[in-house]
């Protein structure tokens, strides 16, 4: 190529501050949601749910129901086509109850209707005959040999004989020689840990308004993480060729993991078949509490022994994961995160994944890892304290490096964690004083970070604007950030470019907005883009010139003539190019298509004063630092937040957030008065510090930031609430009951 | 050959080793020869699985490119959230 494509590291359009450009639309309303689509002569979808934790399906008699007035269609799982593998399987089986209902809420049966009252009537007229079955709802429970069977026949290949028919599956990662590292300790110490199932919380609830025409062909408007994948499962799921099924990406009100699969849009798809009408539906928050997914909750045993300088001599995790009532794949993310942060000579982490009569568990910012760390963390902090050591000079002697054998397998590349700690204990907020019942915790955290596939087009408009098409929904920001890209790499203007979210038929296949993977991946497609449109507006130049390709360079936003024999000529911007396009050979376009790799992990540290009121069991949160690895931070705003979002709803997890089963295993807190996100005035204002290691493996150096954020915030609060206290909490979340009880012994 | 460090719970399906050899010049046939050596590790690599190479992750990329110079560490299939 005749102009450098190496790696950038000096910019002007990244790492500014521009305005986001949904910011407006989302603030005025003109923005559209799931539940803002309509179609003329829609109908009202609802979905009738089991009252029961665990019960075989005798009988559905929808007759009564179908004579109501306005009932246009009733489906069941009946309705529902028959895919071959398992994972489309269970999705299918989630949405629509076949055989057995297996979670409190479990959808069995749906209505289409002209109102929602006629909805209403007909879905409590639909008569279901239960048989109703023992239920477990608790991980350590469904692990007893004798436990209720979920679901009989899900255990794959990796469960030892004797368990629980309950386990799916078993993980185990780690390296050296246990009995002499734990022979070389001066102090060991094993403690036991419970986490309560949390909810992603976002503020949107699922929505979706589905058309099925009698031609086959279908479109599909839904709020969720990825329009591709809700495209393959509703096309497993209802029995629809890929080509047949359009389906298009509404903003979104919140994710993190939790609208990376399908709950009601295969439902909607088949009562829309069934009625020949449009059908929208749109969950409750009780629905969405109910029967879309939490986040795993965990019980866990861990292991570690120190010397007294504070070395880390061998450490193990057992970690017990409940995914609810369908196999999950979880803790093995938990096994391998564990003790990612670390240096050792001898590890090992074990997991179970385990069944139980709970809503299936859906992805949750870095799953698996938070409830692994915080268990982890939890223990070095207390040995810390029984050693007399700092715990941030402990976390730099053992933190792992450059070379460092990771607890999970390979062996790390460049890492910024030693960073990150040296920035943390620089930081004014370490060495601040402390009042009476108050107390710092400090915790490390760690997660892998994603690319995966990614497809963009970049379009040169006459005018000297730019178009770029891409097909993730904008969860952090990333038409902001897309379009900071697109502009460094042309050398043009951020307002020059505007970044759409095009449906799945415009544009090839795109991985879901997860894994922390938009910036990085879809980021690297738009520069390869840019690149692709420059290589031929090079061209263009050179012919208007009349001199060879390899003659012509694009700096500074234009193309220019270089070398010895290219000849005076002025410079060509992208405007001029674009200006004479049609009289040069047509459209310019760039476009690239790539499975990204080469993410790099990343790792923060988290640092948090609170004040433990004791006579209340209360705690405050008085002070929070974020210290993040970036690499390259496209636009700060954008990564200070979800560092900030990050600690928020760790915060949440820690103090407040858990899902409550009664002894009758139905969810006794369905709403967001009784399961509690901590709302501005629970917060302090929280403090974010970025580093930027570049990541070799992006033309930017960009890393993935949104999940690592939430990894330290489980552990770094309870070292705090158990230094404030006098006495080490083992179980989260560390609400006022839970607080008192520890004080008294209990 | 190239040197492939299999996750510890994998490995009982693969004769207790926790390196095995295969012949592979890039991912994909190094998965055919995993399957072909040790069919009991078959389910998982169905499954789905992703490869470590010198410490970055990759997930499908048949084509990746291996030597016996890189360090290759299978590993659980890789998502987020």
């Amino acid at each position: 190529m005749a102009f450098d494509e190496n790696v950038k590291t000096e910019f002007k359009v990244v790492g500014t501050r521009v305005k986001r450009p949904d910011g407006i639309d989302k603030v005025t309303g003109r923005a559209l949601y799931g539940a803002d689509f309509n179609a003329p002569g829609m109908l009202v979808g609802r979905i009738l749910r089991s009252p029961h934790a665990h019960a075989r399906i005798v009988s559905i008699d929808t007759s009564e129901a179908e004579k109501l007035p306005g009932v246009k269609a009733i489906v069941t799982s009946a309705d529902l086509a028959d895919p071959e593998d398992d994972f489309f399987r269970d999705i299918r089986d989630n949405c629509l109850a076949r055989d057995k209902v297996l979670y409190d809420g479990h959808a069995v049966a749906a209505v289409a209707a002209t109102s929602r009252s006629a909805a209403k009537a007909a879905a409590r007229a639909i008569k279901i005959e239960y048989e109703k079955l023992p239920h477990v709802t608790d991980v350590d429970e469904a692990m007893k040999p004798d436990a209720p069977v979920v679901q009989a026949g899900r255990s794959d290949e990796s469960v030892p004989e004797g368990l629980s028919e309950n386990v799916t599956s078993y993980f185990e990662f780690g390296h050296g020689d246990l009995d002499a590292g734990f022979a070389k300790a001066d102090k060991i110490i094993e403690r036991s840990f419970k986490t309560a199932a949390t909810h992603q919380g976002y503020i949107e609830p699922h929505a979706c308004l589905a058309t099925m025409g009698s031609d086959g062909r279908g479109d599909l408007w839904c709020c969720t993480q990825g329009q591709y994948f809700v495209r393959t499962i509703c096309s497993e799921v209802c029995g629809i060729e890929a080509t047949q099924l359009r389906v298009t990406a509404s903003e979104i009100g919140g994710g993190f993991g939790g609208k990376t699969t399908c709950f009601i849009e295969p439902v909607a798809l088949a009562l829309s078949k069934k009625s020949g009408r449009p059908v929208k539906i749109v969950m409750s928050r009780e629905e969405v509490f109910r029967a879309t997914g939490p986040t795993v909750s965990s019980s866990s045993d861990v292991k570690i022994g120190m010397t007294k300088d504070g070395r880390i001599t061998a450490a193990t995790a057992k970690l017990r994961y409940q995914g609810g009532a369908f196999p999950c794949g979880t803790v093995e993310f938990g096994a391998q995160s564990a003790f990612a942060a670390y240096d050792l000579e001898a590890v090992r982490s074990y997991g179970w994944n385990v069944l139980t009569n709970r809503p299936k568990e859906a992805a949750y910012r870095a799953p698996g890892a938070p409830m692994a760390i915080y268990a982890v963390e939890s223990v070095v902090d207390e040995l810390c304290q029984e050693l007399g050591l700092d715990p941030l000079d402990v976390r730099l002697k053992n933190a792992a490096r450059k070379g460092t054998l990771a607890s999970y397998g390979p062996t790390f590349n460049d890492i910024g964690l030693v960073a990150t700690l040296e920035a943390a204990q620089a930081h004014p907020h370490y060495a601040a004083p402390l009042g009476e019942n108050q107390a710092r915790g400090l915790s490390c955290g760690f997660w892998f970070n994603f690319g995966g596939n990614t497809c963009v087009s970049l379009n040169v408009n006459h005018d000297g604007t730019v178009g770029v098409v891409e097909g993730n929904p904008d969860i952090g920001g990333s038409r902001a950030s897309i379009s900071m890209m697109a502009a460094e790499e042309l050398g043009i203007p951020y307002e020059k470019v505007r970044t759409v979210i095009t449906d799945t038929n415009s544009l090839g296949y795109n991985d879901v907005t997860d894994g922390s993977r938009v910036t990085f991946a879809v980021g690297l497609a738009t520069i390869e883009a840019a690149r692709a449109a420059k290589r031929e507006m090079c061209k263009r130049a050179a012919q208007i010139w009349g001199i060879d390709e390899e003659a012509v360079v694009w700096e500074d936003g234009a193309a220019r003539p270089s070398g010895p024999n290219a000849g005076e000529h002025p410079p060509m911007s992208l405007a001029d190019i674009a200006a004479v396009m049609d009289q040069t050979g047509g459209p310019i376009a760039g476009h690239h298509e790539v499975n990204a790799d080469g993410a790099g992990v990343s790792f923060g540290v988290h640092l948090v004063d609170v004040e433990v009121d004791k006579e209340t069991g209360s705690t405050k949160v008085l002070r929070y630092t974020v210290f993040q690895d970036a690499g390259k931070a496209v636009h700060p705003d954008y990564v200070e937040g979800q560092m900030q979002g990050g600690a928020v709803q760790g915060i949440g997890w820690a103090l407040n957030e858990e899902y409550i089963y009664g002894e009758d295993g139905r969810l006794q807190n369905p709403g967001f008065l009784d399961y509690r996100v901590p709302v501005a005035s629970d917060l302090p204002a929280i403090e974010p510090v970025i580093l930027e290691i570049p990541n070799p493996g992006h033309p930017y150096g960009v890393r993935g930031v949104g999940e690592t954020s939430i990894v330290p915030p489980l552990a770094a609060i309870s070292n705090a609430v158990s230094r404030a206290a006098g006495v080490r909490m083992t179980e989260l979340p560390m609400s006022p009951p839970r607080v008192l009880k520890a004080l008294s012994g209990g | 050959m190239v040197r492939v460090k299999l996750w510890g719970s994998l490995r009982d399906l693969a004769d207790g080793q926790e390196y095995v050899e295969v012949e592979a010049s890039n991912f994909k046939q190094l998965l055919d020869q995993l399957e072909e050596k040790y069919p009991a590790l078959k389910p998982q690599i169905k499954r789905g699985v992703s490869l470590a190479l010198d410490g970055v992750i990759y997930r499908e990329a048949w084509f990746t490119k291996i030597s016996e110079d890189n360090e290759v560490v299978l590993m659980p299939y890789m998502v987020g959230g």
